[in-house]
């Protein structure tokens, strides 16, 4: 890498950045995580909520808090923390971009946590029309949506510097990866920006009467989908370029990571449709237009986990592992570090199984809102990113704030992981198990008037609820892990891992850094996959939804 | 690029050129694909519009039935049917005020209903038994409750 700008440390100034985006997201840990026992708690059927507050309230809660702001401030904060790292110190301008990106997102989390907690939004994460929410709440996440532009133009303008000081040069791995998420983030923000700012917010304030519901749903979808992108592809920027450096091997190829993050971007975003494949209004040649699309985007999954294992196996014969599965013996399960980060890369084997099965257009009948689709993005969110992302704090926050893991630290961030896999393997394979016997996801308890086939369902949700409590427990060990690493842990270095290629003669092409080429081609799969449905379902429009407000 | 990654990559492509196939044949020449009726009305005029304005169950043939069903907060109009073993039962639904979704559990009735749009499923009941109708989509402080339920004979 011999890079001259290259530092081996975040630079103070920007760790303290990135570390607030980490408070926020650890403070948003302890509220969901909270918020996800109570639900479980009360879907037991053995739990009522005490002071009057709803279930629907709680699981607002839950899902803005985790799904939205967790993991908006930590992946923002990563990305920082990555470009820093390999692309040199921000500059002062790009770093006072970085405040004030994370003075919106923390402003529009307080807006929005107000409103939920007034009871006046709750309409869930996806709000979907004609639930009306408070037009507060609106403003709220759309100020976390523009405040993540801000962060998003700091690592865009950091990279745009190193890309003109160093012509003919493939950028660092890590950097490139950081852009290529941001990027689509941006594209994909665009959606979810357009509904709440056009549709929404101007209907919640009375300005209008009604709403479109069928384009504001399409509008969220078009980036709902690529959301769950965004909260992967940092976790595979840990699983390629940083856990190969951890175990103490090499990247397997540099091309083939960049490759598959291009096919991401260009795959992640034309794929709404299979969000609402049982929706009426929509033509259904372009939804399948759409699960073809979407099945494309299994293609750099596959890669990754091909690139991962060969990482894995060369690294162990090159200690001298034999036969097939010899190379597994080698690797460093005592490290944190890479041990928590490896049980979700676990997890998202049965997770990209499922996730499968849940696009697969009539299979999709199945079961889409059962909580089948609940256990499923428990696997990738809740437990291959989140690990992930856990494993990078491991090292991350210590770094940041010139620590040291400690041994004893390291050993309950791996009982922190098992304990993960143990409560995930019973909530989310009970979730997966009820729903296909039927149960609805975003369901309170209830025995639907003595129901035979609701009364099935019962046990898979005290099993649920088993799981829910070890997994909180496992969040309160995270929640100390984290603090004893941000304030307690003795002062020392902690590396900022970053992984070497294999074949250092092997150069990454510069076409993979032709954004004209790349963004040309998203936007033209965009608008091949969007155009004319969007048009047939505004100029077929039905009359529009008043607000209602029924919580 | 290794031989063992083209060996990855050819049965990846494989795979997923098999599943669109399999998909595709089976919604487009079996007609299974997901419900996607493309049918309007004015949802604040359900009521007053056919064939809304009269909810219920009519056979239409042998072993046939249409359901015409409106789905409001939190219930289902018309609830409690009762059809025949054996039956064929095509609904056809409506939203009178927010997003709703259609699932008989058992089946593969799963269907969303939207305000402003008609939507069409068909399903035939063969096993005798109760089955349960419920709302999969949140539609406010009484989701939980709205269900009925399917009685085949
Ligand atoms: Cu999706
Ligand atoms: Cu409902």
């Amino acid at each position: 890498m011999g890079i001259a700008t290259e530092k081996l440390n975040v630079d103070r100034r920007d760790g303290r950045l990135v570390m607030a985006h980490f408070y926020v997201a650890f403070i948003a840990l302890a509220v969901g995580g909270l918020a996800g026992l109570l639900q479980v708690l009360v879907r037991s059927g053995k739990f009522e909520l005490p002071l009057g507050i709803g279930y629907y309230q709680v699981l607002t809660v839950h899902g803005v808090v985790l799904g939205l702001v967790l993991t908006t401030f930590f992946i923002m904060g990563f990305q920082i923390a990555a470009v820093s790292r390999t692309s040199g110190t921000l500059t002062n301008k790009q770093r006072v971009i970085g405040w004030i990106g994370f003075w919106l997102m923390t402003a529009g989390t307080i807006m929005a946590a107000v409103m939920i907690l007034l009871n006046e939004a709750t309409v869930l994460y996806t709000f979907y029309a004609p639930l009306q929410a408070h037009a507060i709440y609106y403003l709220g996440l759309t100020f976390v949506v523009v405040g993540s532009w801000f962060d998003g133009a700091a690592i865009i303008l950091a990279y745009s510097k190193w890309r003109k000081a160093h012509p003919g040069t493939p950028s660092p791995l890590l950097t490139f990866m950081a852009v290529v998420n941001t990027l689509m983030w941006i594209v994909a923000t665009i959606g979810v920006a357009t509904t709440v700012l056009f549709q929404l917010l101007p209907w919640s304030l009375g300005l209008v009467d009604r709403v479109d519901v069928l384009l504001s749903r399409t509008l969220f979808w078009y980036f709902g989908h690529p959301l769950v992108y965004f909260w992967l592809l940092p976790a595979y920027m840990c699983w390629y370029a940083i856990i190969p450096k951890i175990i103490g091997g090499k990247i397997f190829s540099d091309s083939l990571a960049r490759l598959s993050f291009i096919l991401f971007l260009l795959f992640s975003i034309p794929v709404g449709f299979h969000h609402q494949l049982t929706e009426p209004g929509i033509d259904p040649a372009w939804k399948f237009l759409q699960v073809v699309l979407t099945f494309l985007v299994i293609i750099p999954s596959l890669m990754t986990a091909f690139s991962l294992f060969a990482t894995f196996e060369s690294f162990g014969r090159s200690r001298g592992a034999r036969g097939l599965f010899g190379w597994v013996r080698e690797l460093p399960w005592g490290d944190a570090r890479f041990s928590v980060p490896f049980i979700g890369m676990l997890s998202f084997i049965p997770a990209g199984a499922g996730g499968i099965i849940n696009a697969s257009h009539q299979m999709n009948q199945v079961v889409h809102n059962t909580i089948w689709v609940t256990g499923h993005f428990h696997l990738t969110l809740a437990t291959a990113v989140i690990l992930t992302f856990f494993g990078i704090s491991y090292w991350l926050v210590p770094h940041l704030t010139g620590r040291k893991l400690t041994k004893a630290m390291n050993k309950l961030a791996i009982i922190q992981g098992v304990l993960w896999a143990i409560g995930m393997t019973f909530m989310s394979g009970a979730m997966h198990a009820a729903g296909l016997l039927g149960a609805p996801r975003r369901s309170s308890f209830s025995e639907y008037g003595g129901a035979p086939q609701a009364a099935e369902w019962i046990p898979y949700q005290i099993a649920q609820a088993v799981g829910g409590s070890i997994l909180f427990l496992a969040i309160i060990l995270m929640l100390y892990i984290f603090i004893n690493l941000a304030f307690f842990a003795p002062k020392g270095e902690q590396d900022f891992p970053v992984g070497e290629v294999a074949d250092e003669a092997e150069k990454a092409p510069m076409v993979f850094e032709n954004w004209k080429l790349w963004l040309g081609i998203t936007v033209v799969l965009i608008l091949f996959a969007y155009t004319i449905p969007l048009i047939d379902m505004i100029e077929n429009a039905p009359i529009g939804s008043k607000g209602y407000k029924l919580w | 690029m290794h031989r063992s990654e083209k060996v990855w990559l050819l049965l990846s492509f494989g795979m997923i050129i098999g599943f669109m196939l399999i998909t595709g044949y089976q919604a487009f020449a079996l007609g299974m694909g997901p419900p996607s009726h493309e049918e309007r009305i004015d949802p604040q005029k359900v009521d007053e519009t056919a064939p809304f304005d009269r909810p219920g169950i009519t056979k239409i043939g042998e072993n046939e039935y249409e359901v015409v069903m409106t789905l409001q907060i939190f219930s289902f109009t018309p609830n409690q049917i009762e059809v025949p073993a054996g039956s064929t039962v095509h609904f056809t639904l409506t939203s009178k005020d927010v997003v709703h979704g259609f699932q008989v559990a058992d089946t593969n009735i799963n269907a969303m209903v939207m305000p402003g749009y008609v939507q069409k499923i068909s399903q035939k009941f063969e096993k005798p038994g109760e089955y349960l109708v419920l709302c999969n989509e949140y539609c406010g402080a009484g989701h939980q409750m709205m269900a009925t339920t399917i009685t085949v004979k």
